[in-house]
């Protein structure tokens, strides 16, 4: 419900809510794995799975591919090496809630994805925490 | 993907789709004769009566709302400053052509290669003809318009798994949903089943009307003939000499137009925002940035990043370093400031601002957009295919085709908006791409909808808004539940400092929004100068 409301309203902004009630387009348009992983998620979803995956081709939109984020008028983090990763629960709330300017882009990623780009951030970058989140964690984090 | 099996379509079925598809026309124009919907709230020029005394303000953000604020503030007599991050006038109303380059987030450089006379609009590239503020600021600063092209009846509607991949021309689709509910709702009728809904005198008029509507023919049939044609368009249209005479064409079955969804994209030409006449700059959208650099002149400090705001009984000072001298920390003092830096940049600075107003910067995500302008060698959508500006849609990840809306019937080379997502998953996916590779993509995804892309392409730029430099982003996005417990809060002056942007309106990602929000802040500020 409330992934609905907040992807209707966003693209509302700009392009029409008709436009965004667009049929799901074909698998022929997301090919996973087949050029460089790069994937197209055709609808309201991401269809990449695992975190390596999410990260790649949607994280590092503005974290950037090494994790080190950029800076300009204003900052994406850098999330190498960031002690704010050390409770897992932090980058939880903020996949599943948003932060300033920053989506919640949980909203458009189930619970097993939320959890498995959360501990794939946790794990590289020059991060290696151990405490792996779950699914059920990710769940319990959703506004 | 399977698309799940549709089940016949019942008359009530439709007839609430129709109540969709109406009722937003019959919405609007209740609300037009009450006096709302048709304006932006744009009262005219505002003035602003009483002597501020030499007050100084300064205004953070050279974009639309910054120096709209800039320009009436000067003008009522204030002592005026602006600091802007970029080396340029205008925000996101930009306009990139050849030998324009920018560096995104991220170190990618791009160099727009278009031929001289080409350019993109890559942020705002429309103005509704009821956004009386951005278009009376064109008027006084001599902006020139032209039209801007919404609905293009030959432009091309296109779902990737319907029509076996074909795009329709936006005018099939239109004219054949719209004939056939119309005989669908006339048999209705005749079958005495609007009654209840109708009465017996209107249901004669209604006949008639849904004849005329639909393109029916004299038993409220939608068929191929000549009356359908005369809307749909011909399978051979008719010319002169022998052998001349017209050919209707087949309309297509309601059963594939309402599985295709395409009808869906129809509500974009019916929405307000998107009902003609729209317009653009000529040459570009910058005209409008520009013409407001000119006339505020020297008072404008680019290249300059802001990195504190500060508040105290007596005025404000903002801290920023200059782009050349980065380690130079520099300081500017006035006795009220208007900032208009996006919230996205906003949150992560110190402002001295009272909790609720801060709570507020800080409740407003930014959504994404890309948006890739790509150049032709030649306009081949107009030479082969008849498609004069406006706009084709797609639901591949590229989201639409927009047609150049000037230069028309020229020979030589031709510049389209080859991409244009916002909001949705895919939006991310495309800026996570180099923008090299998210030209080609474009370019290959462009080309199921024109062949002609392979051998035409000639360059491209990709413009990704969230690693803009200046944004982080494209737009505010406000849902019901923040604006209602943070917006006012935004819109309050805070000691000395008022907050003004498309953010900070209820028209967001649109110029005018930015525009009536400063008009609004420098008439409060100016009361409360007065005041004091």
């Amino acid at each position: 419900m409330r992934l609905m409301l907040w992807v209707r309203s966003a693209a509302a902004l700009a392009v029409g809510a008709a436009l965004l009630l667009a049929t799901p387009a074909s698998d022929a348009q997301s090919d996973p794995g087949a050029q460089a992983g790069v994937v197209f998620s055709p609808a309201l979803r991401f269809t990449e799975q695992g975190g390596e995956s999410l990260y790649r081709n949607v994280c590092s939109a503005c974290h950037m591919m090494d994790g080190r984020g950029a800076s300009g008028a204003g900052t994406f983090p850098s999330l190498a090496g960031n002690s704010k990763l050390q409770a897992a629960g932090y980058p939880l709330y903020v996949v599943t809630n948003g932060l300033h300017g920053m989506p919640p882009l949980g909203a458009f990623m189930s619970d097993e994805q939320v959890a498995a780009v959360v501990n794939y951030v946790r794990t590289h970058f020059g991060n290696s925490y151990q405490d792996a989140v779950t699914a059920e964690d990710a769940k319990a984090a959703r506004p | 993907m399977e698309r799940e099996p549709v089940a016949a379509v019942s008359r009530r079925d439709l007839l609430s789709l129709i109540g969709t598809v109406a009722g937003s026309a019959a919405m609007y124009q209740a609300m037009t004769s009450l006096g709302f919907a048709a304006e932006s709230g744009y009262k005219g020029p505002i003035k602003l009566d009483g002597d501020p005394k030499g007050a100084t303000v300064l205004i953070l953000g050279a974009g639309l709302a910054g120096m709209t604020a800039a320009l009436e503030l000067r003008n009522a007599g204030y002592k005026v400053r602006v600091i802007e991050f970029n080396s340029r006038p205008g925000g996101r109303n930009w306009t990139l052509r050849g030998g324009d380059t920018f560096t995104e987030l991220g170190g990618h450089r791009q160099t727009c290669e278009f031929e001289q006379g080409h350019y993109l609009n890559p942020g705002p590239w429309r103005i509704p003809y009821h956004h009386r503020g951005v278009l009376d600021y064109c008027r006084r600063l001599n902006v020139a318009l032209e039209p801007f092209v919404q609905l293009n009846h030959n432009a091309l509607l296109h779902a990737s798994n319907a029509f076996g991949g074909k795009p329709q021309r936006i005018r099939e689709i239109k004219a054949d949903f719209q004939g056939h509910v119309s005989e669908l709702l006339a048999k209705a009728t005749q079958q005495d089943r609007l009654d209840e809904a109708v009465s017996k005198q209107d249901q004669e008029i209604l006949l008639e009307a849904l004849r005329n509507w639909g393109a029916l023919d004299a038993n409220h049939a939608y068929k191929t003939n000549l009356i359908s044609a005369s809307v749909r368009g011909h399978a051979k249209g008719p010319g002169g000499g022998l052998g001349a005479a017209p050919v209707p064409g087949d309309p297509i079955d309601l059963s594939e137009i309402l599985r295709s969804r395409l009808w869906r994209y129809l509500q974009n030409f019916a929405l307000l925002d998107f009902q003609t006449t729209m317009f653009q700059p000529v040459g570009g959208m910058d005209a409008i940035g520009k013409a407001f650099a000119r006339e505020l002149g020297e008072i404008i400090r680019y290249d300059a990043k802001v990195t504190r705001i500060q508040q105290d009984g007596a005025g404000v000072t903002v801290t920023y370093t200059d782009a050349s001298k980065p380690d130079a920390i520099r300081q500017e003092k006035a006795d009220w400031c208007v900032c208009t830096i996006p919230l996205s940049i906003l949150s992560q600075l110190e402002v001295d601002v009272g909790t609720p107003m801060k709570a507020a910067i800080d409740a407003v995500p930014y959504i994404a957009s890309v948006k890739i302008g790509l150049q032709f060698k030649r306009r081949f959508w107009e030479e082969d295919e008849a498609i004069y500006g406006g706009i084709s849609y797609t639901d591949l990840p590229i989201g639409q085709i927009g047609y150049p809306n000037s230069g028309f019937n020229r020979s030589g080379r031709g510049v389209l908006l080859g991409a244009y997502l916002i909001g949705l998953p895919s939006t991310y996916e495309f800026t996570a791409l180099a923008p090299s590779e998210r030209i080609a993509r474009a370019v290959e995804f462009g080309s199921q909808i024109h062949p002609q892309y392979r051998a035409e392409f000639e360059n491209g730029v990709a413009v990704a808004w969230n690693r803009m430099p200046f944004t982080l982003g494209c737009a505010g996005y406000w849902t019901e539940a923040a604006r209602a417990r943070h917006y006012d809060n935004l819109c309050q002056i805070d000691g000395r400092i008022a907050l003004a942007g498309e953010h900070a309106s209820h028209i967001p990602a649109w110029q005018e929004g930015a525009v009536l929000s400063a008009l609004d802040a420098v008439t409060r500020l100016h009361q409360r100068v007065i005041k004091s």
